[in-house]
């Protein structure tokens, strides 16, 4: 475990995290509304672009604070393949059927 | 920890399976079985909200409340909160940096910080709990049907998007009670499944916090009898910080999928 002796690299990722975040309350709050009629693969453009930028975020939680980023990638996979494969699973048949469910009403 | 496996020393015996230590890759299954259990959740969640699209409340609308501040601040408390939660995470990051230092000092100031961000992020989140059970002035109606009528002023109702006056809204409103505030069984702002999986998922994740803050404490004492310190490593900081962090980053997903979506 070779911890260089500056926590440069921590700072840097917390102000990632504040800008994103703010980009994100600023964009709840004022909602632009080109974000709100367009639409890619059925989602709004707001509402990906929430869910994009909660995806960096993770990442750099994952990669920089839980330090993940520097295991051995045999660690990294064991982790990561199981919740890439199993939460899109989860999601696309949850949501599928709600979303089928509701439309009938 | 610098000893990665090669085929010279694989047989040898005394190596770590992924170069970690037993405790560290417990910790990292635990949280990715957790994590599992978090989207299951905020699926469901996902789910219910297509099910009920037309009564589900818009969360701007519910949580409007700053402290100190009168009128509406839609996501202002909520941004508060998840900024007081990524600054205890880099707290914690810099009590594992110190810790790996040996320098017992500075883990204590920072852990100790982490600590004060943790209670602090409890106290806003019974804070925001309290407003929403306690609701809004007026309140709602809900009506015969289960379905909520919103009060616009004294003279119309908003029921299922239509603004109708009480003269015509007679026959609606005799089988209707007035509500007010949320809890499980029932939700002045919308379906009610909205309130339950809001204390459901906002409290799994505040009972992590808690817990995250009682084992803070604890290390925290530890720390102060330099019991890592005479164990020659401060591991068992990283290991409770990993859990710390993933609380974080569990906020960072209710946030979205709670307040932005």
């Amino acid at each position: 475990m070779s911890e260089s002796g500056s926590t440069r690299q921590i700072w840097v990722v917390f102000w990632i995290l504040l800008i994103l975040t703010t980009v994100e309350v600023l964009l709840g709050i004022f909602k632009p509304s080109f974000m709100l009629t367009n639409y890619i693969i059925g989602v709004t453009l707001i509402n990906m672009t929430f869910i994009i930028l909660t995806i960096i975020k993770a990442y750099y939680i994952v990669g920089t604070f839980m330090h993940l980023g520097h295991e051995e990638k045999s660690l990294q996979f064991s982790i990561v393949a199981p919740l890439w494969v199993l939460i899109p699973y989860l999601l696309f048949i949850l949501l599928m059927e709600a979303s089928f469910h509701g439309a009938i009403g | 920890m610098k000893d990665s496996v090669t085929k010279e020393n694989l047989w040898l015996g005394g190596i770590r399976p992924m170069v970690a230590s037993y405790g560290k890759l417990m910790m990292w299954f635990f949280l990715m079985t957790d994590a599992l259990t978090f989207s299951a959740f905020l699926a469901l969640y996902g789910a219910h909200r297509f099910l009920h699209a037309d009564a589900w409340p818009v969360a701007e609308k519910v949580f409007t409340h700053f402290p100190f501040l009168h009128g509406d601040h839609p996501l202002l408390f909520v941004a508060l909160m998840t900024f007081i939660l990524i600054m205890s995470s880099v707290t914690m990051v810099l009590a594992v940096h110190h810790g790996h230092q040996m320098n017992r000092n500075k883990v204590i100031l920072w852990l100790g910080l982490t600590i004060i961000g943790g209670i602090i992020f409890l106290g806003s989140q019974a804070w925001e709990w309290s407003h929403f059970i306690h609701g809004t002035h007026h309140g709602s109606v809900q009506l015969a049907d289960d379905s909520i009528a919103h009060i616009i002023d004294e003279s119309s109702i908003l029921c299922k998007g239509d603004t109708i006056r009480y003269e015509s809204a007679q026959l609606l409103l005799d089988q209707s009670k007035p509500i007010q505030g949320a809890n499980l069984s029932q939700n002045e702002y919308g379906h009610k499944t909205f309130a339950q999986f809001f204390f459901f998922i906002t409290g799994f994740h505040g009972f992590h916090v808690f817990s995250g803050v009682i084992i803070l404490i604890i290390i925290f004492i530890n720390v102060l009898k330099g019991t890592y310190e005479k164990r020659g490593h401060y591991e068992m900081i990283e290991k409770v910080g990993l859990y710390w962090h993933f609380v974080d980053l569990v906020w960072v997903f209710v946030f979205t999928f709670f307040y932005l979506v």
